[in-house]
Protein backbone atom coordinates (compact mmCIF):
# COMPACT_ATOMS: atom_id res chain seq x y z
CA UNK A 1 0.00 0.00 0.00
CA UNK A 2 2.56 2.59 1.06
CA UNK A 3 5.95 3.42 -0.38
CA UNK A 4 8.71 0.88 0.25
CA UNK A 5 11.18 3.66 1.01
CA UNK A 6 10.62 7.12 2.37
CA UNK A 7 11.71 9.93 0.05
CA UNK A 8 14.72 10.64 2.29
CA UNK A 9 15.71 6.95 2.27
CA UNK A 10 15.44 6.92 -1.51
CA UNK A 11 17.62 10.03 -1.74
CA UNK A 12 20.21 8.43 0.54
CA UNK A 13 20.35 5.34 -1.70
CA UNK A 14 20.81 7.55 -4.77
CA UNK A 15 23.47 9.63 -3.05
CA UNK A 16 25.30 6.50 -1.90
CA UNK A 17 25.27 5.01 -5.40
CA UNK A 18 23.12 2.06 -4.29
CA UNK A 19 20.45 3.19 -6.73
CA UNK A 20 20.57 5.45 -9.79
CA UNK A 21 18.19 8.31 -10.50
CA UNK A 22 16.83 6.17 -13.34
CA UNK A 23 16.27 3.20 -10.98
CA UNK A 24 14.27 5.45 -8.69
CA UNK A 25 12.22 6.84 -11.56
CA UNK A 26 11.58 3.36 -12.91
CA UNK A 27 10.12 2.33 -9.55
CA UNK A 28 7.35 4.89 -9.98
CA UNK A 29 6.75 5.73 -13.66
CA UNK A 30 5.15 2.34 -14.46
CA UNK A 31 2.82 2.76 -11.46
CA UNK A 32 1.88 6.26 -12.63
CA UNK A 33 1.15 4.89 -16.09
CA UNK A 34 -0.88 2.00 -14.69
CA UNK A 35 -2.86 4.64 -12.75
CA UNK A 36 -4.75 2.20 -10.56
CA UNK A 37 -6.47 4.91 -8.54
CA UNK A 38 -7.02 7.43 -11.33
CA UNK A 39 -4.63 9.70 -9.43
CA UNK A 40 -2.52 10.69 -12.44
CA UNK A 41 -3.65 12.90 -15.31
CA UNK A 42 -0.34 13.04 -17.17
CA UNK A 43 3.02 11.30 -17.03
CA UNK A 44 5.98 13.38 -18.17
CA UNK A 45 8.84 12.40 -20.45
CA UNK A 46 11.68 12.54 -17.95
CA UNK A 47 14.58 10.84 -19.74
CA UNK A 48 16.65 13.99 -20.35
CA UNK A 49 15.94 15.28 -16.88
CA UNK A 50 16.97 11.99 -15.23
CA UNK A 51 20.24 12.01 -17.18
CA UNK A 52 20.97 15.61 -16.23
CA UNK A 53 20.33 15.08 -12.51
CA UNK A 54 22.40 11.89 -12.49
CA UNK A 55 25.30 13.77 -14.12
CA UNK A 56 25.07 16.53 -11.53
CA UNK A 57 25.03 14.03 -8.64
CA UNK A 58 27.95 12.09 -10.16
CA UNK A 59 29.95 15.29 -10.53
CA UNK A 60 29.63 15.84 -6.78
CA UNK A 61 27.24 18.77 -7.00
CA UNK A 62 25.27 19.24 -3.79
CA UNK A 63 21.66 19.57 -4.87
CA UNK A 64 19.41 18.88 -1.89
CA UNK A 65 18.56 16.10 0.58
CA UNK A 66 15.91 14.96 -1.92
CA UNK A 67 18.05 14.97 -5.09
CA UNK A 68 16.98 12.35 -7.60
CA UNK A 69 13.67 11.64 -5.85
CA UNK A 70 10.57 11.45 -8.08
CA UNK A 71 7.65 13.73 -7.25
CA UNK A 72 4.25 14.45 -8.82
CA UNK A 73 2.28 17.67 -8.59
CA UNK A 74 -1.37 18.65 -8.53
CA UNK A 75 -2.67 19.66 -11.92
CA UNK A 76 -3.27 23.29 -10.93
CA UNK A 77 0.49 23.91 -10.68
CA UNK A 78 1.94 25.22 -13.95
CA UNK A 79 4.57 23.05 -15.64
CA UNK A 80 6.32 23.96 -18.89
CA UNK A 81 5.72 21.31 -21.51
CA UNK A 82 3.27 19.26 -19.42
CA UNK A 83 -0.45 19.82 -19.83
CA UNK A 84 -1.92 21.70 -16.87
CA UNK A 85 -5.68 21.28 -17.01
CA UNK A 86 -6.96 21.74 -13.44
CA UNK A 87 -9.01 18.62 -14.28
CA UNK A 88 -11.26 20.85 -16.39
CA UNK A 89 -12.52 20.65 -19.95
CA UNK A 90 -11.86 24.39 -19.93
CA UNK A 91 -8.08 23.86 -19.81
CA UNK A 92 -7.84 20.57 -21.73
CA UNK A 93 -4.69 20.78 -23.84
CA UNK A 94 -3.35 23.91 -22.14
CA UNK A 95 0.43 23.80 -21.83
CA UNK A 96 1.98 26.61 -19.79
CA UNK A 97 4.91 28.62 -21.13
CA UNK A 98 6.28 29.13 -17.64
CA UNK A 99 6.85 27.02 -14.55
CA UNK A 100 5.36 27.74 -11.17
CA UNK A 101 8.11 28.91 -8.81
CA UNK A 102 7.75 25.67 -6.82
CA UNK A 103 8.54 23.66 -9.97
CA UNK A 104 11.70 25.69 -10.57
CA UNK A 105 12.68 25.04 -6.95
CA UNK A 106 12.08 21.29 -7.31
CA UNK A 107 14.25 21.29 -10.40
CA UNK A 108 17.04 23.25 -8.70
CA UNK A 109 16.87 20.69 -5.88
CA UNK A 110 17.37 17.85 -8.36
CA UNK A 111 13.92 16.33 -7.94
CA UNK A 112 12.21 14.62 -10.88
CA UNK A 113 8.66 15.75 -11.68
CA UNK A 114 7.15 12.61 -13.17
CA UNK A 115 3.57 13.70 -13.65
CA UNK A 116 0.44 15.68 -12.86
CA UNK A 117 -2.20 14.65 -10.39
CA UNK A 118 -5.96 14.50 -10.52
CA UNK A 119 -8.08 16.89 -8.46
CA UNK A 120 -11.50 18.49 -8.21
CA UNK A 121 -12.12 20.83 -11.14
CA UNK A 122 -10.25 24.09 -10.42
CA UNK A 123 -9.74 22.76 -6.85
CA UNK A 124 -13.44 23.27 -6.12
CA UNK A 125 -14.57 20.30 -4.12
CA UNK A 126 -13.78 18.01 -1.23
CA UNK A 127 -13.87 14.61 -2.89
CA UNK A 128 -11.89 14.75 -6.17
CA UNK A 129 -15.01 13.73 -8.04
CA UNK A 130 -15.78 16.97 -9.90
CA UNK A 131 -12.88 16.83 -12.38
CA UNK A 132 -13.42 15.85 -16.00
CA UNK A 133 -11.14 12.81 -15.64
CA UNK A 134 -13.48 11.16 -13.15
CA UNK A 135 -13.15 10.34 -9.47
CA UNK A 136 -9.88 9.52 -7.75
CA UNK A 137 -10.16 6.20 -5.93
CA UNK A 138 -9.07 5.83 -2.33
CA UNK A 139 -6.29 3.19 -2.19
CA UNK A 140 -7.69 1.84 1.11
CA UNK A 141 -11.07 1.13 -0.50
CA UNK A 142 -11.45 1.88 -4.18
CA UNK A 143 -15.22 2.37 -3.85
CA UNK A 144 -14.54 5.45 -1.71
CA UNK A 145 -13.35 8.97 -2.44
CA UNK A 146 -9.76 10.04 -1.80
CA UNK A 147 -10.90 13.43 -0.45
CA UNK A 148 -10.26 16.69 -2.17
CA UNK A 149 -9.42 18.74 -3.78
CA UNK A 150 -5.85 17.32 -3.72
CA UNK A 151 -7.22 13.77 -3.87
CA UNK A 152 -4.84 12.65 -6.62
CA UNK A 153 -1.85 13.79 -4.55
CA UNK A 154 -2.98 11.93 -1.42
CA UNK A 155 -4.07 8.77 -3.26
CA UNK A 156 -0.81 8.58 -5.23
CA UNK A 157 1.26 8.79 -2.03
CA UNK A 158 -1.02 6.40 -0.09
CA UNK A 159 -1.04 3.95 -3.00
CA UNK A 160 2.77 3.92 -3.17
CA UNK A 161 2.71 5.45 -6.67
CA UNK A 162 4.92 8.38 -5.69
CA UNK A 163 6.99 9.13 -2.59
CA UNK A 164 6.04 12.82 -2.38
CA UNK A 165 3.47 15.13 -3.95
CA UNK A 166 2.52 18.76 -4.06
CA UNK A 167 -1.07 19.82 -3.54
CA UNK A 168 -2.87 23.04 -2.73
CA UNK A 169 -5.08 23.93 0.22
CA UNK A 170 -7.75 26.64 -0.06
CA UNK A 171 -10.12 25.36 2.63
CA UNK A 172 -8.66 22.00 3.66
CA UNK A 173 -7.71 20.55 0.28
CA UNK A 174 -4.42 19.08 1.50
CA UNK A 175 -5.42 18.13 5.03
CA UNK A 176 -8.74 16.39 4.32
CA UNK A 177 -7.39 14.05 1.58
CA UNK A 178 -4.46 13.27 3.88
CA UNK A 179 -6.92 12.20 6.57
CA UNK A 180 -9.01 10.17 4.09
CA UNK A 181 -5.94 8.40 2.67
CA UNK A 182 -3.83 7.99 5.83
CA UNK A 183 -0.88 10.15 4.77
CA UNK A 184 0.88 13.25 6.13
CA UNK A 185 0.56 16.81 4.88
CA UNK A 186 1.67 20.37 5.48
CA UNK A 187 -0.56 23.35 4.76
CA UNK A 188 1.93 26.21 5.10
CA UNK A 189 1.29 29.72 6.39
CA UNK A 190 -0.18 31.96 3.70
CA UNK A 191 2.82 33.52 1.98
CA UNK A 192 5.36 30.89 3.09
CA UNK A 193 5.36 29.16 -0.32
CA UNK A 194 5.11 31.12 -3.57
CA UNK A 195 1.77 30.93 -5.37
CA UNK A 196 3.32 32.09 -8.65
CA UNK A 197 2.12 29.64 -11.28
CA UNK A 198 -0.61 28.16 -9.09
CA UNK A 199 -3.81 28.49 -11.12
CA UNK A 200 -5.99 30.65 -8.91
CA UNK A 201 -9.20 29.58 -7.23
CA UNK A 202 -9.40 31.98 -4.25
CA UNK A 203 -6.21 34.00 -4.08
CA UNK A 204 -6.38 35.16 -0.45
CA UNK A 205 -6.85 31.54 0.69
CA UNK A 206 -4.92 29.37 -1.80
CA UNK A 207 -1.66 27.87 -0.58
CA UNK A 208 0.61 25.25 -2.16
CA UNK A 209 1.62 22.52 0.28
CA UNK A 210 2.99 19.02 0.65
CA UNK A 211 1.72 15.46 0.93
CA UNK A 212 4.09 12.64 1.90
CA UNK A 213 4.50 9.37 3.71
CA UNK A 214 5.75 10.94 6.93
CA UNK A 215 6.58 14.31 8.45
CA UNK A 216 10.36 14.00 7.88
CA UNK A 217 9.81 13.75 4.12
CA UNK A 218 7.33 16.63 4.18
CA UNK A 219 9.71 18.83 6.22
CA UNK A 220 12.57 18.14 3.79
CA UNK A 221 10.38 19.18 0.86
CA UNK A 222 9.08 22.24 2.72
CA UNK A 223 12.69 23.43 3.07
CA UNK A 224 12.97 23.26 -0.71
CA UNK A 225 9.74 24.97 -1.78
CA UNK A 226 9.32 27.64 0.91
CA UNK A 227 10.86 31.09 0.83
CA UNK A 228 10.38 34.53 -0.59
CA UNK A 229 9.57 34.93 -4.27
CA UNK A 230 9.51 38.34 -5.89
CA UNK A 231 7.03 37.04 -8.48
CA UNK A 232 4.34 36.64 -5.80
CA UNK A 233 3.42 39.95 -4.15
CA UNK A 234 1.97 38.10 -1.13
CA UNK A 235 5.13 36.04 -0.63
CA UNK A 236 6.69 36.40 2.82
CA UNK A 237 10.38 36.86 3.65
CA UNK A 238 10.41 33.47 5.36
CA UNK A 239 13.24 30.96 5.03
CA UNK A 240 12.42 27.63 6.61
CA UNK A 241 15.05 25.34 8.07
CA UNK A 242 13.92 22.38 10.10
CA UNK A 243 15.63 22.54 13.47
CA UNK A 244 15.20 20.58 16.64
CA UNK A 245 12.81 22.55 18.82
CA UNK A 246 12.05 20.95 22.15
CA UNK A 247 10.02 23.41 24.15
CA UNK A 248 8.73 21.62 27.21
CA UNK A 249 6.08 21.29 28.16
CA UNK A 250 4.23 21.83 24.90
CA UNK A 251 0.84 23.41 25.55
CA UNK A 252 -1.86 22.09 23.25
CA UNK A 253 -5.45 23.35 23.12
CA UNK A 254 -8.33 21.05 22.15
CA UNK A 255 -11.52 22.72 20.86
CA UNK A 256 -14.06 20.73 22.88
CA UNK A 257 -17.04 21.94 20.82
CA UNK A 258 -15.55 20.26 17.72
CA UNK A 259 -16.26 16.93 19.42
CA UNK A 260 -19.81 17.56 20.60
CA UNK A 261 -22.02 17.08 17.54
CA UNK A 262 -21.75 16.05 13.91
CA UNK A 263 -18.59 13.99 14.29
CA UNK A 264 -18.30 10.22 13.88
CA UNK A 265 -17.52 8.41 17.11
CA UNK A 266 -14.51 6.66 15.52
CA UNK A 267 -13.01 9.99 14.43
CA UNK A 268 -13.64 11.53 17.83
CA UNK A 269 -12.02 8.66 19.72
CA UNK A 270 -8.97 8.43 17.48
CA UNK A 271 -8.30 12.18 17.59
CA UNK A 272 -8.68 12.26 21.37
CA UNK A 273 -6.34 9.25 21.57
CA UNK A 274 -3.77 11.26 19.61
CA UNK A 275 -4.14 14.06 22.18
CA UNK A 276 -3.50 11.53 24.96
CA UNK A 277 -0.31 10.42 23.16
CA UNK A 278 0.95 14.00 23.36
CA UNK A 279 0.00 14.13 27.03
CA UNK A 280 1.92 10.91 27.65
CA UNK A 281 4.91 12.53 25.94
CA UNK A 282 4.79 15.41 28.42
CA UNK A 283 2.51 17.94 26.72
CA UNK A 284 -0.09 19.90 28.67
CA UNK A 285 -3.51 19.32 27.12
CA UNK A 286 -6.28 21.79 27.85
CA UNK A 287 -9.67 22.05 26.25
CA UNK A 288 -11.46 25.24 25.27
CA UNK A 289 -14.49 26.35 23.28
CA UNK A 290 -13.60 27.45 19.77
CA UNK A 291 -15.50 30.67 19.13
CA UNK A 292 -17.37 31.56 15.92
CA UNK A 293 -17.54 27.93 14.75
CA UNK A 294 -20.97 28.24 13.12
CA UNK A 295 -19.82 31.24 11.07
CA UNK A 296 -16.67 29.70 9.63
CA UNK A 297 -18.17 27.73 6.73
CA UNK A 298 -20.52 30.55 5.58
CA UNK A 299 -17.69 33.14 5.73
CA UNK A 300 -15.35 30.81 3.86
CA UNK A 301 -17.74 30.01 1.03
CA UNK A 302 -18.71 33.66 0.57
CA UNK A 303 -15.08 34.78 0.29
CA UNK A 304 -13.87 31.78 -1.73
CA UNK A 305 -16.74 32.01 -4.23
CA UNK A 306 -16.38 35.79 -4.56
CA UNK A 307 -12.70 35.40 -5.40
CA UNK A 308 -13.42 32.46 -7.70
CA UNK A 309 -15.99 34.41 -9.69
CA UNK A 310 -13.38 37.11 -10.25
CA UNK A 311 -10.42 34.80 -10.91
CA UNK A 312 -12.30 32.59 -13.37
CA UNK A 313 -13.48 35.54 -15.45
CA UNK A 314 -10.17 35.16 -17.34
CA UNK A 315 -11.53 32.08 -19.15
CA UNK A 316 -13.00 33.73 -22.22
CA UNK A 317 -12.31 31.19 -24.99
CA UNK A 318 -9.89 33.53 -26.76
CA UNK A 319 -6.38 33.49 -25.33
CA UNK A 320 -6.29 29.95 -23.97
CA UNK A 321 -8.65 27.25 -22.87
CA UNK A 322 -11.79 25.76 -24.35
CA UNK A 323 -13.52 27.61 -27.19
CA UNK A 324 -17.03 26.86 -28.39
CA UNK A 325 -16.82 26.41 -32.15
CA UNK A 326 -20.41 27.42 -32.91
CA UNK A 327 -20.29 30.93 -31.51
CA UNK A 328 -20.85 33.73 -34.02
CA UNK A 329 -20.20 36.87 -32.00
CA UNK A 330 -17.61 37.80 -29.38
CA UNK A 331 -20.28 37.82 -26.67
CA UNK A 332 -21.32 34.33 -27.72
CA UNK A 333 -17.70 33.11 -27.68
CA UNK A 334 -17.37 34.25 -24.08
CA UNK A 335 -20.67 32.91 -22.88
CA UNK A 336 -20.84 29.63 -24.77
CA UNK A 337 -17.20 28.71 -24.16
CA UNK A 338 -17.65 29.22 -20.43
CA UNK A 339 -20.99 27.38 -20.35
CA UNK A 340 -19.57 24.37 -22.18
CA UNK A 341 -16.09 24.45 -20.61
CA UNK A 342 -16.95 24.60 -16.89
CA UNK A 343 -18.51 21.79 -14.87
CA UNK A 344 -21.50 22.18 -12.57
CA UNK A 345 -19.62 22.76 -9.29
CA UNK A 346 -17.51 25.50 -10.87
CA UNK A 347 -20.63 27.17 -12.28
CA UNK A 348 -22.31 26.92 -8.88
CA UNK A 349 -19.39 28.69 -7.18
CA UNK A 350 -19.03 31.37 -9.87
CA UNK A 351 -22.74 32.16 -9.58
CA UNK A 352 -22.57 32.24 -5.78
CA UNK A 353 -19.62 34.61 -6.04
CA UNK A 354 -21.49 36.82 -8.49
CA UNK A 355 -24.40 36.88 -6.04
CA UNK A 356 -22.43 37.87 -2.94
CA UNK A 357 -20.61 40.60 -4.86
CA UNK A 358 -23.71 41.96 -6.60
CA UNK A 359 -25.38 45.27 -5.90
CA UNK A 360 -27.79 45.00 -3.01
CA UNK A 361 -26.15 41.91 -1.48
CA UNK A 362 -22.47 42.95 -1.20
CA UNK A 363 -22.76 44.45 2.31
CA UNK A 364 -24.90 41.68 3.75
CA UNK A 365 -22.73 38.88 2.43
CA UNK A 366 -19.23 39.78 1.18
CA UNK A 367 -18.48 42.67 3.53
CA UNK A 368 -19.97 40.75 6.44
CA UNK A 369 -17.81 37.72 5.59
CA UNK A 370 -14.66 39.88 5.54
CA UNK A 371 -15.55 41.26 8.95
CA UNK A 372 -16.19 37.74 10.23
CA UNK A 373 -12.84 36.67 8.84
CA UNK A 374 -11.11 39.39 10.83
CA UNK A 375 -12.92 38.24 13.99
CA UNK A 376 -11.79 34.65 13.37
CA UNK A 377 -8.18 35.80 12.96
CA UNK A 378 -8.42 37.78 16.22
CA UNK A 379 -9.85 34.73 17.99
CA UNK A 380 -6.86 32.66 16.84
CA UNK A 381 -4.45 35.41 17.94
CA UNK A 382 -5.95 35.19 21.44
CA UNK A 383 -5.74 31.39 21.44
CA UNK A 384 -2.06 31.39 20.46
CA UNK A 385 -1.28 33.51 23.51
CA UNK A 386 -2.48 30.52 25.55
CA UNK A 387 -1.42 27.56 23.45
CA UNK A 388 1.55 26.54 21.33
CA UNK A 389 -0.83 24.79 18.97
CA UNK A 390 -4.36 23.50 18.57
CA UNK A 391 -5.14 19.84 17.97
CA UNK A 392 -8.38 19.14 16.12
CA UNK A 393 -10.09 16.70 13.78
CA UNK A 394 -9.65 17.28 10.05
CA UNK A 395 -12.99 15.94 8.86
CA UNK A 396 -16.08 14.76 10.73
CA UNK A 397 -16.07 11.38 8.96
CA UNK A 398 -13.77 8.93 7.24
CA UNK A 399 -13.79 8.67 3.42
CA UNK A 400 -17.31 8.20 2.07
CA UNK A 401 -18.49 6.28 -0.99
CA UNK A 402 -17.84 7.70 -4.46
CA UNK A 403 -21.06 9.43 -5.56
CA UNK A 404 -22.55 9.42 -2.05
CA UNK A 405 -22.52 13.20 -1.52
CA UNK A 406 -21.98 14.59 -4.99
CA UNK A 407 -25.57 15.86 -5.33
CA UNK A 408 -25.61 17.41 -1.89
CA UNK A 409 -23.34 20.47 -1.98
CA UNK A 410 -24.42 21.72 1.46
CA UNK A 411 -23.43 18.42 3.05
CA UNK A 412 -20.08 18.57 1.24
CA UNK A 413 -19.48 22.16 2.34
CA UNK A 414 -20.26 21.34 5.98
CA UNK A 415 -17.57 18.65 5.81
CA UNK A 416 -15.06 21.53 5.76
CA UNK A 417 -16.08 22.72 9.23
CA UNK A 418 -12.73 21.94 10.91
CA UNK A 419 -10.42 23.12 8.15
CA UNK A 420 -11.63 26.40 6.60
CA UNK A 421 -10.83 28.71 9.53
CA UNK A 422 -7.13 27.88 9.10
CA UNK A 423 -7.22 29.34 5.58
CA UNK A 424 -9.37 32.30 6.62
CA UNK A 425 -6.72 33.16 9.23
CA UNK A 426 -3.76 32.31 6.94
CA UNK A 427 -2.33 29.83 9.47
CA UNK A 428 -0.13 26.75 9.04
CA UNK A 429 -1.29 23.24 9.91
CA UNK A 430 -0.01 19.71 9.62
CA UNK A 431 -2.29 16.74 9.01
CA UNK A 432 -1.29 13.40 10.48
CA UNK A 433 -2.81 9.92 10.33
CA UNK A 434 -4.08 8.57 13.66
CA UNK A 435 -5.40 5.08 13.08
CA UNK A 436 -8.41 3.49 11.43
CA UNK A 437 -12.14 3.28 11.94
CA UNK A 438 -14.07 0.05 12.39
CA UNK A 439 -14.30 -0.34 8.60
CA UNK A 440 -10.52 -0.17 8.24
CA UNK A 441 -10.50 3.34 6.78
CA UNK A 442 -7.74 5.75 7.80
CA UNK A 443 -8.45 8.71 10.10
CA UNK A 444 -6.47 11.87 10.69
CA UNK A 445 -6.04 14.91 12.89
CA UNK A 446 -4.42 18.30 12.45
CA UNK A 447 -2.12 20.51 14.48
CA UNK A 448 -2.75 24.21 13.85
CA UNK A 449 -0.13 26.80 14.75
CA UNK A 450 0.38 30.54 14.71
CA UNK A 451 1.66 32.13 11.48
CA UNK A 452 5.13 30.91 10.49
CA UNK A 453 5.30 28.37 13.33
CA UNK A 454 5.84 25.47 10.92
CA UNK A 455 9.01 24.39 12.71
CA UNK A 456 7.12 24.01 15.98
CA UNK A 457 4.33 22.04 14.25
CA UNK A 458 6.80 19.81 12.43
CA UNK A 459 8.68 19.07 15.66
CA UNK A 460 5.41 18.15 17.39
CA UNK A 461 4.43 15.98 14.41
CA UNK A 462 7.82 14.20 14.60
CA UNK A 463 7.28 13.65 18.32
CA UNK A 464 3.94 12.00 17.52
CA UNK A 465 5.03 9.95 14.51
CA UNK A 466 8.21 8.72 16.16
CA UNK A 467 6.58 7.79 19.48
CA UNK A 468 7.63 4.37 20.64
CA UNK A 469 10.63 4.38 18.28
CA UNK B 1 -34.55 34.13 0.56
CA UNK B 2 -36.35 32.85 -2.52
CA UNK B 3 -34.25 32.10 -5.57
CA UNK B 4 -36.45 32.66 -8.60
CA UNK B 5 -35.88 32.50 -12.34
CA UNK B 6 -35.32 36.26 -12.50
CA UNK B 7 -32.42 36.09 -10.02
CA UNK B 8 -30.94 33.06 -11.77
CA UNK B 9 -31.00 34.91 -15.11
CA UNK B 10 -29.41 37.95 -13.48
CA UNK B 11 -26.62 35.77 -12.02
CA UNK B 12 -26.12 34.00 -15.37
CA UNK B 13 -25.55 37.40 -16.96
CA UNK B 14 -23.15 38.52 -14.25
CA UNK B 15 -21.28 35.22 -14.52
CA UNK B 16 -21.28 35.15 -18.34
CA UNK B 17 -22.88 31.70 -18.32
CA UNK B 18 -25.93 30.09 -19.85
CA UNK B 19 -27.31 27.19 -17.87
CA UNK B 20 -29.12 24.24 -19.39
CA UNK B 21 -32.64 23.53 -18.18
CA UNK B 22 -31.37 20.74 -15.97
CA UNK B 23 -28.60 22.91 -14.49
CA UNK B 24 -31.11 25.72 -13.84
CA UNK B 25 -33.37 23.39 -11.87
CA UNK B 26 -30.46 21.98 -9.86
CA UNK B 27 -28.77 25.30 -9.16
CA UNK B 28 -32.02 27.08 -8.24
CA UNK B 29 -32.50 24.54 -5.48
CA UNK B 30 -28.84 24.46 -4.42
CA UNK B 31 -28.30 28.21 -4.44
CA UNK B 32 -31.41 28.69 -2.31
CA UNK B 33 -30.09 26.34 0.36
CA UNK B 34 -26.54 27.68 0.25
CA UNK B 35 -27.46 31.38 0.29
CA UNK B 36 -29.88 30.82 3.17
CA UNK B 37 -27.12 29.09 5.13
CA UNK B 38 -24.75 31.97 4.38
CA UNK B 39 -27.32 34.37 5.83
CA UNK B 40 -26.32 32.93 9.22
CA UNK B 41 -23.67 35.66 9.30
CA UNK B 42 -26.38 38.29 9.82
CA UNK B 43 -26.74 37.00 13.42
CA UNK B 44 -23.17 38.02 14.21
CA UNK B 45 -22.46 41.49 15.55
CA UNK B 46 -19.59 42.82 13.47
CA UNK B 47 -20.37 46.51 13.96
CA UNK B 48 -17.02 47.17 15.62
CA UNK B 49 -15.13 45.34 12.92
CA UNK B 50 -13.66 46.95 9.84
CA UNK B 51 -13.75 44.65 6.82
CA UNK B 52 -10.55 46.17 5.49
CA UNK B 53 -8.70 44.91 8.56
CA UNK B 54 -8.35 41.80 6.49
CA UNK B 55 -7.29 43.25 3.21
CA UNK B 56 -4.42 41.32 1.58
CA UNK B 57 -1.92 43.95 2.65
CA UNK B 58 -2.86 43.63 6.30
CA UNK B 59 -0.10 42.37 8.54
CA UNK B 60 -2.64 40.22 10.36
CA UNK B 61 -2.47 37.68 7.56
CA UNK B 62 0.84 38.36 5.85
CA UNK B 63 3.62 40.86 5.92
CA UNK B 64 1.93 42.85 3.20
CA UNK B 65 2.03 43.26 -0.51
CA UNK B 66 5.60 43.61 -1.58
CA UNK B 67 6.55 45.22 -4.83
CA UNK B 68 9.58 44.37 -6.92
CA UNK B 69 11.64 46.88 -8.82
CA UNK B 70 10.10 47.98 -12.11
CA UNK B 71 12.69 46.32 -14.30
CA UNK B 72 12.04 45.20 -17.87
CA UNK B 73 12.56 41.47 -18.22
CA UNK B 74 12.25 39.26 -21.31
CA UNK B 75 8.65 38.36 -22.17
CA UNK B 76 7.40 34.83 -22.60
CA UNK B 77 7.77 33.47 -26.14
CA UNK B 78 4.88 34.70 -28.28
CA UNK B 79 4.76 31.45 -30.23
CA UNK B 80 4.25 29.39 -27.08
CA UNK B 81 1.53 31.68 -25.81
CA UNK B 82 -0.34 31.69 -29.12
CA UNK B 83 -0.15 27.89 -29.30
CA UNK B 84 -2.68 27.72 -26.48
CA UNK B 85 -5.25 29.82 -28.35
CA UNK B 86 -8.10 28.48 -30.48
CA UNK B 87 -7.29 30.82 -33.37
CA UNK B 88 -4.35 33.08 -34.15
CA UNK B 89 -2.53 34.51 -37.14
CA UNK B 90 0.95 33.88 -35.79
CA UNK B 91 1.12 37.30 -34.19
CA UNK B 92 -2.25 37.91 -32.56
CA UNK B 93 -5.31 36.07 -31.24
CA UNK B 94 -8.22 35.99 -33.62
CA UNK B 95 -11.64 36.92 -32.22
CA UNK B 96 -14.99 37.36 -33.95
CA UNK B 97 -15.65 40.83 -35.33
CA UNK B 98 -16.94 43.13 -32.60
CA UNK B 99 -17.93 46.24 -34.59
CA UNK B 100 -20.39 45.97 -37.48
Amino acid sequence: MTNKYSALELAEKIKGGEMSVLDAAEMYVPLAKENKHNAFLAVADISARVEDVQKRIDSGETLSPLAGVPIAVKDNISTVGIETSCSSKMLKGYTPVYNATVIDRLEQAGMIVIGKLNMDEFAMGGSSETGNAGAVKNPWDITRVAGGSSGGSAAAVAGGEIPLALGSDTGGSIRQPCAFCGVTGIKPTYGAVSRYGLIAYASSLDQIGIIGRDIEDCAALFEIISGYDEKDSTSAPFEFTCTNETKTPLKIGIPRNYFETGIDEDVKQSVLAAAREFEAAGAIIEDFTMPLTEYMVPAYYIIACAEASSNLSRYDGLKFGYRCENADSLAEVYRMSRSEGFGLEVKRRIMLGSFVLSSGYYDAYYKKALQTRALIKKAYNTLFKRYDMILSPVAPTAAYKIGENIDEPMKMYMGDIYTVSVNLAGLPAVALPCGFNTEGLPLGFQLIGDSFSENKLINAAMLYQNRGC
Amino acid sequence: MEINQELISYLENLSCLTLSEEETLKLTDDLGKIINSMAKLSELDTSAQQENEFAPDNAAINPGNTFREDIILPSFPREGILKNSFANDGAMFIAPKTVE
